[in-house]
C-alpha cells in the first residue's frame, strides 16, 4: 500500500473512532459512579440509530436529520434515566453478577422491542443534509460526513472534560467514582447523581448511534457488536477515564483500519488476508494492554467498593436429604429412555439439558468457588466441539477417542488463556475472558479452510449404537454425572479449599503459603477441560457445529444458568441449567419474541430471587426447619 | 422529649450476623463536646456510622435537632445538619483541596429554634487551618496524614453542620496537628456546635470533652463528666489503658 493510501486509511479510522468513543465513554462514566457494567449500553446505541432513522425519514430535511440526532440523544437519555430508576436502583446492593444479568436481560428486551417497532429489515437512513459531498484529501475522496465525525469526537471529549473538571456536577461525579458512600455522608443525594450519570451515559450512546444513521444501516445485531467493541475500548483505555476512552477508541479503530488497508500480504510460504483479522487484531491489542497495564492505558487500580453486598454463604457438603434427592433424580433419568418411547423429543430435550448442566457446572466451578467471572466460557465449549468434530471429519478418529480429545483441546486453550486471565480480577477478568472467546470465535469463523467458516462442520453423527437417541442420552447422562461429581469432589479437596481461600482473600491465602495464581490457573484449566466435554457431546448430539453456536450468546447463557441456580450453591448450576435449557427448548420456541420473554424471566428472577432458585430454596428450607 | 441536640435510644447494629452494638443510649447537648471512649474494637466507630445511617442493619431511635432521623438515608441525615468525619479520612484523592471542599458544600442551616448555625466558606476554613490555605490546588493523594485530617474536618464543616461526629482525629498525626485539632474543637464549641468525639487517647479527650461515655464490647459501661473520669482510676484501668 502507498504511504498516502495508508494515511487515508488512518483518517477513516479516526471517523470510526468517534463512534466507538461515544459508546465507550458513557459505559465508562456509568461504571465509574454506579459500579455497574451496563451490558445494555450497546442496545442504547442501537436504539439511537433506529430512532434517528425515524426522525430523519418521518420529518425529513435538515430539521429531521440534525434536529433528530439531538432529539434522539435526549430521548435515549430519558430512556436511560427510566432504566436506572425502575430497575437498577433496586439492585445496587446485589452481587456484581446479578447486575450484569439484569442489564443483559435489558439487551434481550430492547432487541425484541426494536424488532417489534421497526421490523427485521436493515434500515438505511438518508445522507446528511449539507454534508452529502466529499472533499479531496491526499488525492482521494473523503466524505464530508466522515470529516464531521472526525471532528465531533474530540469536541465531545473536550466538553466532557470541562464538565467533569469545572462544574459541581463533575466534581460530584469524580468524587462518587472514588467513594460514593462518603459522598452520600456529605449530604449529596446519590440516587439523583446516579440517575443523572446514567442519563448522560445513555444520551451519549444514543448520540453516537444517531450519528451512524447516515453511514451504516440500523441493524438488530448492532447491540452485541457495539457492546463488545465498547468493552474492549473501555478496558484498553482504563475504566473511568474519559481521555483513556478516546485514546483507546483511536488505537482500536486505527488497528482495524490499517488491517483492512493492508489487505492480502504474500509471505512467500503463504498469504495472509489481514482484512479478515480485524477481530483478532482488536482483541490482541486488548490482551497485550491488559497484560502490560492491567488497569488500562490511563486507568488506575479500582478502589475497593464500600458497602457491597452481604458476605456470601459458605459452601456446605451435601446433606443426606440432598443425596437422597440426587439419587431419586438420577434413577428417574435412567428410566427416561423407557418412559420416553412415545415421545422421542423428551430424550433430545434431556440431552440438551445434560449438556447444559456440564457446561454450567464447569462455569460455576470457576465463578462461584473460584470467584473468576468468566464471560467467555463458550470458548472452551467451542474448542471441545470443534476439536471433536474436526478429528472425526478430518482424521476419521472414532467417537470415543474424539470425546477424549475434546476436553484435552479445551484444556490446552484454558491453560493458555487462563495464564493471562488469572492475573486480573473483577470486571477486567470478565472482559479478558470475553476477548479470548471472541478470538476463538473469530478464528473459527475466518479460518474457512479448516473449520468451514460460517457453515461450520456438518455430518458429525455418532456411530451405532450411539446413533439411537436413548443410548446417546445414557452416554451423556454418564458423562454429566461423572463431571458433576468430579467437580464437587475437587471443591471439598484441599485444592478446592485453596481456591476458595484465594477468592476470599488473595493476600491472606498467600500468607499461609498458597500460590493463589497457580491454584486459580489450575481451576480455570479444570473448568475449561470439563466444558470441553460438553462441547464434544454437543457436536455429536446435533451432528454439526457452527460458529453461531459458540458465539457470545452461549457464554451469556452459561452465566444466566449459573446465576439462575444461585452462585454459592453447588446444586445451583444443575438446577439453573435444567430450568434454562428446558425453557429455551420449550417456551422460547413458541414465540418470535423469545428474547424479550427470556429477558423478563431473568428480571423477575433477579428481583425476586437474588440468591438464585437453588439458593432461595435452601434459604426457605433453613427457615422452615426448626 | 429531651431537648438534647442528639438523643440516641437503644441503638443496636449488626455487620451481617455479627452484632456489634447493644442497646446504646446517650445524648449530646447543644454546644457540648461528648467523648465516646474505649479500646480498639469497642464499637466507637460503629456507633458513629450507625448514627449517620451508614450501617443498614440497625435498630433503635435517633433524634436530632428535634426530629427523628432513625430510618433516614445518610444524605438525608447529613442534610439535617449532622456532619461526619471518618476515622480513615476518606479524602477524594483525585480531587484537589478546593474540590474536596466543594463536594462538601451544603446550604446554610438553622437550629430548631431558628438560630442560624455557623456558615462556612473556604476562606473561613483556611483561616482555621492555615496549612490548607497554602495548598488549595494540591491533589488529595499528595497530602500528608495530618493535612488530610484537617481537610476531612474542613470538608465536613463545608456542610454547615449543627453537630459533628468526629472519629479519632488525633490518630496517627503529628503532635503539632493533634494540638491544632484540639484547638479546632474548642473553637467549634465556642461557635455553638456540638461534637461527638470517638477517642482512645485520654490526654486528647481531656483537652476538649465535657462529658464521656465509656464503651466496651458494644455496650456503655460508664458515663460521667470528664473530671469524674480523670479522677476514676478504676474505670480508666478497666476500659481504657492498654
Amino acid at each position: 500500500m502507498t504511504f498516502t493510501g495508508f494515511l487515508f486509511q488512518a483518517l477513516n479510522g479516526l471517523s470510526t473512532a468517534s463512534g466507538l468513543f461515544f459508546i465507550a465513554v458513557g459505559l465508562s462514566l456509568i461504571f465509574g459512579v454506579t459500579r455497574i457494567v451496563n451490558i445494555a449500553h450497546g442496545s442504547l446505541y442501537m436504539l439511537g440509530t433506529y430512532i434517528a432513522y425515524t426522525f430523519a425519514t418521518r420529518i425529513g430535511g435538515a430539521l429531521g436529520f440534525w434536529g433528530g440526532i439531538v432529539a434522539t440523544a435526549i430521548l435515549v437519555g430519558v430512556i436511560g434515566a427510566l432504566i436506572e430508576v425502575v430497575l437498577l436502583r433496586r439492585i445496587y446492593r446485589a452481587p456484581e453478577l446479578f447486575q450484569l444479568l439484569a442489564t443483559f436481560a435489558l439487551v434481550l428486551i430492547i432487541n425484541d422491542a426494536t424488532l417489534w417497532l421497526w421490523g427485521p429489515e436493515d434500515l438505511l437512513g438518508p445522507r446528511a443534509p449539507g454534508l452529502r459531498g466529499a472533499i479531496e484529501v491526499l488525492g482521494r475522496q473523503l466524505p464530508s460526513y466522515d470529516l464531521f465525525l472526525i471532528v465531533i469526537g474530540p469536541l465531545v471529549l473536550l466538553a466532557l472534560h470541562f464538565t467533569l473538571a469545572g462544574t459541581r456536577f463533575g466534581r460530584l461525579v469524580r468524587a462518587a467514582t472514588q467513594d460514593r458512600e462518603m459522598v452520600g455522608a456529605l449530604g449529596v443525594n446519590q440516587a439523583m447523581l446516579f440517575t443523572a450519570v446514567f442519563a448522560l451515559g445513555a444520551g451519549l450512546a444514543g448520540f453516537g448511534g444517531a450519528l451512524q444513521v447516515a453511514r451504516e444501516p440500523a441493524n438488530l445485531a448492532t447491540d452485541l457488536t457495539a457492546i463488545s467493541d465498547a468493552f474492549v475500548v473501555v478496558v484498553v483505555g482504563g475504566m473511568g477515564s474519559i481521555s483513556g476512552a478516546y485514546l483507546a477508541a483511536v488505537i482500536i479503530a486505527e488497528v482495524k483500519a490499517i488491517c483492512i488497508g493492508i489487505g492480502v500480504v504474500d509471505f512467500g510460504f503463504g498469504s495472509v488476508n489481514f482484512s479478515k483479522l480485524t477481530l483478532v487484531a482488536e482483541f490482541l491489542v486488548m490482551a497485550v494492554v491488559l497484560i502490560a497495564r492491567p488497569y488500562g492505558l490511563l486507568g488506575r487500580a479500582q478502589a475497593v467498593v464500600r458497602s457491597i453486598a452481604e458476605p456470601e454463604e459458605p459452601l456446605r457438603p451435601a446433606t443426606p436429604a440432598l443425596k437422597a434427592l440426587g439419587a431419586v433424580v438420577l434413577a428417574l433419568l435412567l428410566c427416561l429412555p423407557l418412559l420416553a418411547q412415545s415421545s422421542p423429543y423428551l430424550l433430545i430435550l434431556g440431552i440438551d439439558v445434560l449438556i447444559a448442566v456440564i457446561f454450567a457446572a464447569s462455569l460455576h466451578f470457576i465463578m462461584g468457588p473460584g470467584g473468576m467471572h468468566s464471560f467467555g466460557h463458550a470458548a472452551y465449549f467451542g474448542l471441545g466441539a470443534y476439536g471433536a468434530a474436526l478429528l472425526v471429519k478430518g482424521l476419521a478418529v472414532p467417537m470415543g477417542l474424539a470425546l477424549v480429545a475434546a476436553p484435552l483441546v479445551a484444556l490446552a486453550g484454558a491453560l493458555l488463556f487462563g495464564w493471562f486471565a488469572v492475573r486480573l480480577s473483577g470486571v477486567y477478568l470478565a472482559m479478558l475472558t470475553l476477548a479470548f472467546a471472541q478470538i476463538v470465535w473469530a478464528t473459527v469463523f475466518q479460518w474457512e479452510e479448516l473449520t468451514g467458516g460460517s457453515n461450520g462442520v456438518i455430518g458429525v453423527w455418532p456411530p451405532p449404537p450411539f446413533d439411537r437417541t436413548s443410548v446417546y442420552f445414557l452416554l451423556t447422562l454418564a458423562l454429566a454425572v461423572i463431571a458433576v461429581l468430579l467437580l464437587r469432589r475437587l471443591l471439598f479437596a484441599p485444592f478446592g479449599y485453596a481456591m476458595r481461600a484465594g477468592r476470599d482473600s488473595a493476600l491472606r491465602a498467600e500468607a499461609i503459603g498458597i500460590d493463589v495464581k497457580r491454584v486459580h490457573w489450575l481451576g480455570f484449566a479444570v473448568a475449561g477441560a470439563v466444558c470441553g466435554v460438553a462441547g464434544g457431546l454437543f457436536a455429536f448430539a446435533k451432528g454439526s457445529i457452527s460458529p453461531e453456536t459458540i458465539h457470545i450468546n452461549r457464554s451469556i447463557d452459561g452465566l444466566v444458568m449459573v446465576l439462575l441456580g444461585g452462585i454459592q450453591t453447588l446444586s445451583g448450576p444443575i438446577v439453573g441449567a435444567s430450568v434454562f435449557a428446558t425453557l429455551q427448548d420449550t417456551v422460547m420456541r413458541q414465540t418470535e419474541y423469545w428474547r424479550a420473554l427470556l429477558g423478563l424471566i431473568i428480571l423477575l428472577l433477579v428481583l425476586a430471587f437474588p440468591q438464585g432458585i437453588a439458593g432461595a430454596l435452601a434459604a426457605l428450607w433453613r427457615r422452615v426447619k426448626p | 422529649m429531651s431537648d438534647a441536640m442528639l438523643a440516641v435510644d437503644s441503638l443496636s447494629a449488626w455487620y451481617g450476623a455479627a452484632r456489634i452494638l447493644y442497646d446504646l443510649s446517650f445524648e449530646v447537648g447543644r454546644g457540648e463536646v461528648v467523648g465516646l471512649m474505649g479500646r480498639n474494637g469497642a464499637g466507637k466507630s460503629t456507633t458513629l456510622k450507625a448514627v449517620m445511617g451508614l450501617i443498614a442493619e440497625r435498630q433503635g431511635t435517633v433524634r436530632f435537632n428535634g426530629g427523628d432521623i432513625s430510618g433516614l438515608k445518610p444524605f438525608e441525615i447529613a442534610r439535617r445538619g449532622l456532619g461526619y468525619t471518618p476515622e480513615d479520612r476518606r479524602i477524594f484523592s483525585d480531587l484537589t483541596v478546593m474540590e474536596n471542599l466543594d463536594v462538601g458544600r451544603q446550604p446554610e442551616r438553622r437550629f430548631a429554634d431558628g438560630w442560624p448555625a455557623p456558615a462556612w466558606t473556604p476562606e473561613k476554613l483556611f483561616a482555621l487551618f492555615p496549612n490548607l490555605a497554602e495548598m488549595p490546588d494540591r491533589l488529595g493523594d499528595r497530602m500528608s496524614g495530618g493535612e488530610q485530617q484537617m481537610l476531612t474536618v474542613a470538608r465536613t464543616l463545608m456542610g454547615n453542620p449543627l453537630l459533628v461526629l468526629l472519629d479519632e482525629p488525633s490518630e496517627g498525626v503529628a503532635p503539632l496537628i493533634v494540638e491544632q485539632m484540639a484547638n479546632t474543637i474548642v473553637a467549634l464549641k465556642k461557635d455553638g456546635l456540638s461534637v461527638l468525639l470517638c477517642e482512645q487517647n485520654i490526654h486528647f479527650a481531656r483537652l476538649v470533652s465535657d462529658r464521656v461515655y465509656v464503651l466496651e464490647k458494644g455496650q456503655i459501661h460508664w458515663q460521667g463528666s470528664m473530671a469524674q473520669l480523670d479522677a476514676n482510676q478504676d474505670v480508666q484501668r478497666a476500659y481504657l489503658t492498654v
